[in-house]
């Protein structure tokens, strides 16, 4: 007895895992015509939203492969590259020198959160993503208390145009003027009326080819075994603790200058909000993208920002031209950003237990024969 | 010798009640030594703490029984919080102004309960051991959902709705006039001008928490905890683990819009839109204060928790306030919940499937 699909069970296969995917193409035919923007217009806002969010989500790709999820804890590296920002900002520092300063404060930083955010969850094992969840609550405490009370009677603060007027603590939003942009027009091309930031580009494809290659090394197969199963990966004489740290780690340093990057495209930083909403914004995307809890790759990426930021640019001009409400096309782009998530938890979910039910019927086929 | 032996008991004691929850009640309590010479009244703490307590104690009572059917901490509060908010909001519009409307608003909040709790129930027996990260999205996109219904649905009480436009909720809605303080005023006890007990809402509290631990001593509440200790033995001996599950997320669910029309009515408004986003995390974490697990969890736990964390929520503005003229509060209140939820999480647990 075998277990061969069908076609008919092929094509409902394919359409059950890019579930997601198809999901978002049906949203954004309909939503594009509602709004009424033009191509031209909507091709330039994916541009910034590509060249904003990859970085980001590329540093969401390495805990996957160690099997560790979605990271929810890369608002610790996102925290780590705003006090970088805080800080040249208080120094003064500005343009491609200060970005690159920013990026070397938030290493250490970074490591050191990552260091202790995998720790953590190496004590979690098997609830990695609602333990980094709570572990992004936790950190803007801390975060709060660094940055709200320490900074100016602990960490020294000169610039009194960052401090709050009653003496301490950064205001709630810091004018990144002197880097703004300072990435994305070092070779700014246009295309037609449509400008493209080429550097911002090469560094993401540099990150790109980074984690290809990276998954060929040494530690990235080992990082997959582990991925695959913590015990046979143990037996087969790999440190599976520190290698989960190892990715964590890996993923907030890149969060960290993702955040950077980010923030020097927008060019102010929410001193208090900003971090907060980037870890789901980004998880979301990847989801958008195909991606699964256990599978991601460079593909899920830039189809899930395409995707993803598409129905965000679209929907409140939807909204407001098929309701009469921007509001609603608002709501609806949080309403789809985390029914999105919850669709891809519970079809990966329910994957795995069908997929655990096949591997045993397969056995119970194959020791059939056997008897 | 002595003192080694008080040691042992000590050390003992501390693995009993675990050193976080030692931490806070001790910090709580310095809180309370503070207080007075800090110069904040002890009373007003006190009758403030008590009347937080009546607030948020159903909220955090609507953990047990998920937690005691093995589905962990439920982070999904904020469907019973949605359920419990389309009970006030038909309350309001059926318009019977007075306490009655309080009992309405239970009355009309249980059909959406148990419904909403059903299907969150059937959803989560399909995802057995990732249910708190789902939870947690279910929650989140209910709310999110809701803030479209809210702008869709056809209310029009016109204390509910949007003056201008005539349509549309409002973000927070006044009670008064319906059942504001319903509970806080039955039967209160003005021991002093300060010191106000507000016996109706904490005998309401102590009565949904005598139901439920009579519940879980029945012949269906022991097979609940047999599932959540587990669950291959509890379908061995013949219970049917999905069904049980599902009542449970009923049950929590009901218990959740319960708890949110008490809250409601203590606190003078309907909060709608985002306002019920975050309310999962402060009932999670006085649980887990309160020496409850990821899959176990008494009555007592309610109580104790629920009073040390609405004992910190209150007492650390004023107090701290007042000595350092800083308001720290909040920075504390997101480091204690959530460095809970963390220990909780970390803790090695036996059911772990």
């Amino acid at each position: 007895m075998t277990l061969k699909a069908t076609k008919g069970q092929r094509v409902l296969r394919f359409m059950a895992n890019n579930t997601v995917p198809i999901l978002f193409l049906i949203i954004c035919a309909f939503g594009i015509p509602l709004s009424g923007y033009s191509a031209n217009y909507l091709i330039s806002e994916i541009i910034v939203r590509l060249v904003r969010n990859s970085f980001l989500i590329v540093s969401l790709l390495i805990p996957i492969l160690a099997g560790m999820g979605l990271n929810f804890g890369m608002t610790l590296g996102a925290m780590a590259g705003q006090v970088g920002l805080i800080f040249i900002s208080d120094w003064g520092i500005v343009g491609i020198p200060g970005m690159v300063l920013a990026m070397v404060i938030s290493t250490p930083i970074s490591m050191l959160l990552g260091w202790w955010c995998g720790k953590i969850l190496n004590m979690a094992k098997g609830r990695e993503m609602v333990t980094s969840y709570i572990i992004g609550f936790f950190m803007n405490g801390i975060y709060q208390l660094v940055v709200l009370y320490g900074m100016g009677p602990v960490i020294p603060i000169r610039n009194k145009a960052l401090v709050l007027p009653r003496g301490y603590g950064i205001r709630n939003t810091v004018n990144l003027i002197g880097i703004r942009k300072a990435l994305d027009n070092l070779i700014a091309v246009r295309i037609g009326t449509v400008p493209i930031p080429v550097a911002t580009f090469v560094l993401i494809a540099l990150l790109c080819l980074f984690v290809l290659w990276f998954k060929k090394t040494k530690l990235g197969q080992d990082m997959r075994a582990v991925g695959q199963d913590m015990e046979v990966a143990r037996a087969a004489g790999i440190p599976v603790e520190h290698t989960r740290i190892v990715s964590i780690i890996i993923s907030t340093v890149f969060a960290g200058y993702g955040m950077i990057i980010y923030l020097q495209n927008i060019g102010t930083l929410n001193t208090y909000n900003s971090h907060m909403q980037i870890g789901m914004f980004s998880v979301a995307a990847l989801l958008v993208g195909g991606a699964t809890v256990a599978k991601a790759n460079i593909r899920n990426v830039f189809l899930g920002v395409i995707l993803f930021h598409l129905m965000f640019i679209v929907s409140p001009m939807a909204g407001k031209n098929l309701i009469g409400q921007a509001q609603l096309g608002e709501y609806f782009r949080v309403f789809v950003s985390y029914g999105v998530i919850t669709i891809s938890l519970v079809l990966y979910e329910m994957r795995k237990k069908r997929e655990q039910a096949l591997a045993g019927l397969t056995l119970a086929a194959a020791q059939e024969v056997e008897a | 010798m002595n003192g080694a032996a008080a040691l042992a008991l000590g050390r003992r004691f501390v693995r009993s009640f675990g050193l976080p929850r030692i931490i806070i009640a001790l910090f709580l309590l310095s809180l309370f030594i503070l207080a007075p010479i800090a110069g904040v009244n002890v009373g007003t703490s006190l009758s403030d703490t008590l009347n937080r307590f009546g607030m948020n104690a159903i909220m955090v009572l609507a953990m047990v029984p998920m937690i005691h059917s093995g589905c962990g901490l439920n982070f999904g509060l904020p469907l019973g919080i949605i359920a419990g908010l389309l009970g006030a909001t038909i309350s309001l519009q059926v318009n019977i102004p007075g306490p009655t409307s309080f009992y309405l608003a239970i009355l009309f909040c249980t059909p959406f309960a148990l419904i909403l709790g059903w299907g969150y129930g059937e959803l989560l027996n399909r995802v057995k051991g990732g249910e708190m990260m789902i939870a947690t999205y279910v929650g989140f996109s209910s709310v999110a959902f809701m803030c479209i219904m809210w702008l869709l649905l056809p209310f029009s009480n016109p204390t509910m709705v949007w003056g201008f436009s005539g349509t549309g909720l409002r973000t927070t809605i006044s009670v008064e006039g319906y059942y504001l303080h319903a509970l806080n005023n039955l039967l209160a006890i003005r021991l002093t001008p300060h010191l106000v007990i507000p016996t109706g809402m904490l005998l309401f509290f102590a009565f949904f928490a005598f139901i439920i631990w009579a519940f879980l001593h029945t012949k269906t509440g022991t097979a609940m905890t047999a599932v959540g200790s587990n669950p291959i033995f509890a379908r061995a001996s013949g219970i049917n683990v999905d069904r049980i599950r599902t009542l449970s997320v009923v049950m929590s669910t009901w218990l959740g819009a319960v708890g949110i029309l008490v809250y409601q009515q203590s606190f003078g408004f309907i909060q709608l839109y985002m306002g019920p986003f975050y309310m999962a995390l402060p009932a999670v974490s006085a649980i887990l204060i309160g020496g409850a697990s990821v899959n176990k969890a008494s009555i007592l736990n309610v109580i104790v928790g629920t009073f040390l964390f609405q004992g910190i929520v209150t007492m650390t503005p004023s107090v701290m306030n007042s000595m350092i003229h800083t308001d720290m509060s909040e920075v504390i209140r997101i480091v204690v919940s959530n460095g809970m939820i963390l220990y909780a999480l970390t803790r090695k647990t036996e059911a772990v499937r």
